[in-house]
């Protein structure tokens, strides 16, 4: 099996690499590329993202035909794909960061600040929170609630279909940290980052 | 909800770590690679290593540091010491690095703060703040502590904020290796002004020091010594933390 991270220049992506590659051993192939004949011929993709919705959407359109790619990988045919921080807030129509920017729009919804209630919560939300999961997604197979999870990000997803939050976590509110829709995986916290928890979740990505 | 962090740090010169604790099963007490992954195995919400490497020709010693420990550990990994522009924060996060700190660059052009911070995203960029009572409140110093600088720290941590840092790492330089507790006052000062996370640092000597640092309003809290001497592990640390009803991961 081909697992490829795609490297869009969204900033550090080391950590994931490291990470997938760590869980992967000698089993699966971690490619990392933003090679669209890669990209098209593998199992998965592993989408990252750092820095700003509008920078992240950027980086990806300035590789020309990476976002048909994309798209065609994962509404086309189907296969599975695991966004990770801004990796799954592009999955949103439309982002509010530094400017209005659009996004992939691959589950309707918008990115905008979290509330923090005039100060009462700090942002960026950095640091390890837990999860409550509400549905049972396949990438937390064998994760427990509760488990803790690290974030950092001041911005939130929030999908129109409500029925695709698989998992929340408590900052200022309930704040949408995983979605699954069919083939489309995302964590808004950084699995790589997560010690051995986030570490399954890898696991459970790459045996889908 | 979320947790209060505690993050061990680690002094490392020419690739290797000062004043290591020689733990059982420890092949090697000066590798930083060995001590940090004991610390994420025990429980440690990140790590920070501080290059003290003095001299020019040696300073590509900690990227090697960095990429072995950033293979074997997968909790966040901050690395400061000796940051001085775009470049170095590029290369060391190329490494592995999760977040990088800069203290004297920030101070001397806060342009490298608010031109990393929009290239490589605030979530990567701690500004070290290194600060010292004086009549008036506290004054920053620069270069490992060394050269005064006149700028007020509670000024200077609100105009890190509006550059763009993610955190603030702020050292008591009148606390730092006393093992007397954190400046709690500049502390609560730093972390009531500003609306980005406080780091605190400099004088943890007990646990109830760290209990003390949180309360102070700080959202998380660093200690060098008292986890290398091995006088506590980091998890002693959580359990005590969690005892007197602070938030930790467990």
């Amino acid at each position: 099996m081909n697992v490829t991270i795609v490297d869009y220049n969204s900033g550090n992506i080391s950590s994931v690499i490291n990470s997938f590659k760590e869980v992967a051993k000698d089993k699966v192939n971690i490619e990392v590329t933003s090679d669209l004949n890669k990209i098209k011929s593998c199992d998965k993709v592993v989408l990252p993202g750092q820095g700003s919705f509008k920078s992240c959407v950027d980086a990806l359109n300035n590789i020309s035909g990476l976002v048909d790619c994309l798209h065609e990988f994962v509404m086309d045919n189907k296969k599975p794909l695991l966004g990770i921080c801004v990796g799954l807030q592009m999955f949103a129509d439309i982002g509010y960061e530094e400017i209005e920017t659009k996004g992939l729009g691959w589950i309707s919804g918008k990115v905008s600040k979290i509330n923090n209630q005039n100060g009462k919560y700090k942002l960026p939300h950095i640091g390890w929170n837990q999860i409550n999961i509400i549905k049972n997604s396949k990438i937390f197979k064998e994760i427990e609630n509760n488990s803790h999870m690290y974030f950092v990000h001041s911005y939130e997803f929030i999908p129109e279909d409500k029925n695709v939050i698989s998992a929340t976590t408590d900052y200022s509110s309930n704040i949408v940290c995983s979605v699954e829709k069919e083939n489309i995986f995302g964590t808004q916290f950084h699995p790589e980052k997560s010690d051995k928890t986030g570490l399954k979740i890898i696991d459970n990505f790459i045996n889908l | 909800m979320l947790k209060n962090r505690v993050i061990p740090c680690l002094d490392v010169k020419n690739g290797r770590v000062v004043k290591g604790i020689n733990f059982v099963d420890l092949k090697d007490a000066g590798d930083p690679v060995e001590q940090a992954k004991i610390y994420s195995d025990g429980g440690a919400d990140e790590i920070c290593f501080l290059d003290i490497t003095a001299s020019n020709e040696n300073r590509d010693t900690i990227f090697e540091v960095v990429k072995n420990t950033s293979k074997k550990c997968f909790v966040p990994l901050t690395v400061g010491g000796g940051v001085r522009s775009a470049e170095d924060i590029n290369k060391l996060l190329n490494c592995g690095a999760d977040k990088v700190s800069i203290n004297t660059a920030a101070v001397q052009n806060v342009k490298v703060v608010e031109d990393s911070s929009r290239k490589f995203g605030s979530q990567c960029i701690v500004v070290a703040i290194d600060a010292k009572r004086n009549e008036t409140g506290w004054e920053i110093f620069t270069h490992g502590g060394r050269n005064p600088t006149g700028i007020n720290a509670l000024e200077f941590a609100s105009q890190m904020e509006k550059c763009g840092a993610g955190e603030l790492l702020v050292t008591s330089m009148d606390k730092d290796g006393t093992q007397s507790g954190y400046d709690i006052d500049l502390m609560e000062k730093i972390s009531s002004s500003v609306n980005i996370p406080v780091i605190a640092s400099g004088g943890v000597g007990t646990l109830d020091h760290l209990v003390d640092g949180i309360k102070s309003g700080a959202s998380a809290v660093l200690a060098a010594s008292i986890f290398h001497y091995g006088t506590f592990s980091v998890n002693e640390a959580k359990q005590y933390l969690a005892s007197k009803d602070i938030p930790v991961r467990i």
